[in-house]
């Protein structure tokens, strides 16, 4: 046991003494929270139009004052040519062009039905998606308006039956996107500390040198790898306090499940997530190897995680991929424990998942690793 | 000139013989593209759906058909009590839960209003948000379908074009950010890692001492990852064409050279990187949250830029891969010639020479 205790004190040692180090495990994750809160959102604000107004009637006016009043798109160039119009988004200037045809007022007064022309870049096709419905939603709320300037008589409320939709949004009425990706941030903050540094760590006594002096002293297997766990476990819990503090401050993220679940769920993952830091480190011969192989095996998972776009979406095959990503895992916790309030009896399965992976990979670190360098 | 090319050819068999690090250096483009190209989509598909109908008449179960039939929905259960559906939320059983009302047909026939309330759960508010528009759609296009005599009021109809992408790829989206994050790692964080490591290991010395001139020893660290990168980036570009049909509408040529110009601005801040750590680690970490996240987050590269607030949009433009990123959508997707471009080129160009100067200075200053 006093082995164990040296052994800390000495790794505790290394990572305060190395001072450049410092601002980087403590000051970058929260830097990180904060930027990639803000910055990763779907939302498509400020979309800006070319505007080919051919009509130039009171009411194609009326629309596009429908369209700028939205909030969602802001008119930042007018002209009467289509050229000109491509142009501008030839050059990235517009990312819509909102063309309203001649006779636009004339032909909705006399058949009640008029096109409009939208031409979107869709390089990005997801936000060209939403832009598209944005402007349906701002079209259809205007053809109601105008309804009313028309004089056209409402509809036979028995000819033409209503279904009345009432809908509420359940754990984030203001559908606020921080909300969801604040506790998937976390789990990205406790990861990277736990993995990149732990896998790191052990190659690093390879590459200097010091791992023979440790293999020669008479400290156990067991109480070696302990105290190479034991740091970066404990670093990664006062990363993720310092990570709900931001979240609760900062974005007032609801947190309505149990904080102690939370830690008690994150201690075991990270666990899980330490051990493949270790097993990486087992694996490889120079910290430049164990960077990268982190690195990759971090980005599948990431992107397989469900953080940024949703698992149901993804084909079948995917989906039963992400049966081997704790990070999957994990962050569905997150979310259901902070958002919903859920429970450990609604979390059971990912636990007793997590707890597996944790399983899996200390073992496999534990006998990947010898006493004797080859 | 021949002790530097022994000295280059050195860095190659250095590289050539890290098996494991080199498979991962053109494996994970490869993965990345097949993962973005084939398995993560932005739109929302095969949602979890509850649905609760106490009346259970020939108007619930037609809507209830069509909302199973579309591929949106994928029915979890279906009740006629509305109990539980918290429970259900919490363990992530559904995300939606259709509740009609009781008598649906009846109101609906002889009152002519029907109610049906829809609850989601929006702790991922962009689903939320589009499954309440998918359901919405279907109830409407079966009420329309309902409705006899002619349909009062007005319509406009929008025509939608979507231009340069009509099919909406995703991936159209991301293999410009993908090379851009690719050419970020291999120059910027390799480069800093070797040339820590040689001070770390103390070998930085040796070499100093040797008759080559600083500048070529950090000259012929380089070249080989600059060789490595380029291979890379044709990888990835044969692969987007011949793979994903991800078109190839401007000049080539061109793109290369914006490549090199990117590639240079990679090597001199991964070298300026170095200059500044004295290990692995720090050198490690530094290129990671100071280079490889930006270029993913603030870069456009998945998230557009023009949604963010108004402070990170100032700060995305100190980051390199954002202009590259413009240059090389507008080169690929949409066609653009060099006149559309030039801007973005001298943004670039100037960040590079910066970098440069900086990072020779800190060289003189702390090796030689």
């Amino acid at each position: 046991m006093r082995t164990i205790l040296f052994l800390l004190q000495k790794e505790f040692l290394q990572i305060f003494r190395n001072r450049a180090m410092l601002p980087i495990i403590f000051v970058m994750p929260l830097i990180q929270l904060l930027v990639l809160s803000f910055a990763a959102t779907f939302e498509v604000k400020n979309t800006t139009v070319s505007l080919i107004d051919e009509d130039g009637s009171t009411t194609s006016r009326r629309l596009v004052e429908h369209f700028e009043a939205s909030g969602y798109f802001t008119v930042v160039h007018r002209t009467f040519s289509t050229a000109e119009a491509d142009a501008a988004m030839q050059r990235g200037d517009v990312r819509m062009i909102l063309h309203i045809p001649p006779d636009f007022e004339r032909d909705l007064r006399l058949t009640g039905t008029a096109p409009v022309q939208l031409i979107l870049d869709a390089q990005d096709g997801a936000a060209a998606g939403v832009v598209q419905a944005y402007a349906a939603r701002i079209l259809t709320a205007y053809s109601r308006d105008v309804r009313v300037d028309f004089v056209v008589p409402p509809p036979d409320p028995v000819a033409q039956p209503v279904i009345d939709v009432v809908f509420s949004h359940w754990y984030n009425p203001d559908l606020n996107y921080q909300f969801y990706m604040v506790p998937g941030i976390l789990v990205l903050l406790v990861t990277m500390i736990g993995t990149f540094l732990s896998s790191m760590n052990v190659v690093r006594e390879k590459e200097i040198g010091t791992i023979e002096q440790l293999n020669v002293t008479p400290i156990r297997k067991r109480d070696f790898i302990i105290g190479k766990l034991v740091p970066f476990w404990i670093l990664a819990l006062v990363e993720l306090s310092a990570g709900l503090v931001v979240a609760k401050v900062v974005f007032h993220v609801p947190m309505l499940g149990n904080l102690w679940l939370v830690y008690g769920l994150t201690g075991v993952y990270l666990v899980g997530m330490l051990g493949l830091g270790l097993w990486i480190s087992t694996i490889t011969e120079t910290q430049q190897q164990a960077m990268f192989i982190s690195w990759f095996i971090m980005v599948v998972f990431i992107l397989m995680s469900g953080l940024f776009t949703p698992i149901e979406s993804m084909p079948g095959w995917a989906q039963k991929l992400t049966l081997l990503n704790p990070i999957a895992y994990f962050i569905e916790i997150m979310r259901r424990v902070l958002l919903k309030g859920a429970g450990f009896w609604d979390v059971q399965a990912q636990f007793w998942a997590l707890v597996t992976f944790a399983v899996i990979l200390v073992t496999l670190a534990v006998r990947q690793y010898h006493k004797v360098s080859a | 000139m021949n002790a530097f090319r022994g000295f280059v050819l050195k860095e190659f068999y250095h590289i050539l013989r890290d098996r494991r690090t080199l498979v991962i250096l053109f494996g994970m483009p490869v993965i990345q593209l097949v993962l973005f190209g084939f398995a993560i989509r932005n739109e929302v598909n095969d949602v979890r759906v509850l649905l609760v109908d106490p009346s259970g008449d020939y108007v619930t179960q037609a809507i209830k058909s069509e909302v199973l039939a579309s591929p949106y929905f994928e029915g979890v259960g279906h009740q006629t009590r509305e109990i539980g559906i918290e429970r259900t939320f919490q363990k992530g059983r559904a995300k939606e839960a259709i509740i009609f009302e009781p008598d649906f047909a009846h109101r609906l026939a002889h009152e002519g209003v029907a109610r049906v309330q829809v609850l989601t759960d929006a702790s991922d508010p962009n689903t939320a948000n589009t499954i309440l528009a998918y359901t919405t759609s279907i109830l409407q296009d079966y009420r329309r379908r309902l409705a006899s005599g002619p349909p009062g009021g007005v319509r406009i109809v929008p025509e939608v074009r979507m231009r340069y992408n009509p099919e909406l790829k995703s991936v159209f989206l991301f293999v410009p950010g993908l090379i851009a994050l690719i050419l970020m790692l291999v120059c910027a964080l390799m480069t800093s890692i070797t040339i820590t490591r040689e001070k770390e290991t103390g070998t930085m010395e040796v070499l100093l001492v040797s008759p080559l001139k600083p500048a070529q020893i950090i000259v012929g660290k380089v070249i080989p990852y600059l060789v490595i990168s380029l291979a890379i980036v044709s990888v990835i570009l044969t692969l987007a064409r011949a793979v994903f049909q991800v078109p190839m509408r401007g000049s080539l040529t061109l793109l290369m050279l914006e490549c090199l110009l990117f590639i240079a601005c990679a090597l001199s801040l991964g070298i300026l990187i170095s200059t500044r750590s004295r290990t692995q680690q720090t050198a490690m970490m530094v290129s990671l949250s100071g280079l490889l996240l930006p270029t993913v987050i603030l870069s456009g590269f998945i998230f557009p830029v023009s949604s963010m607030p108004v402070p990170l949009q100032m700060v995305s433009h100190i980051v390199p891969a954002k202009w590259f990123l413009i240059i090389v959508r507008g080169l690929m997707i949409k066609g653009v010639s060099f006149a559309d471009i030039w801007q973005e080129t001298l943004v670039l160009a100037g960040m590079t020479l910066f970098f440069l100067a900086v990072s020779v200075r800190n060289f003189n200053d702390r090796l030689a």
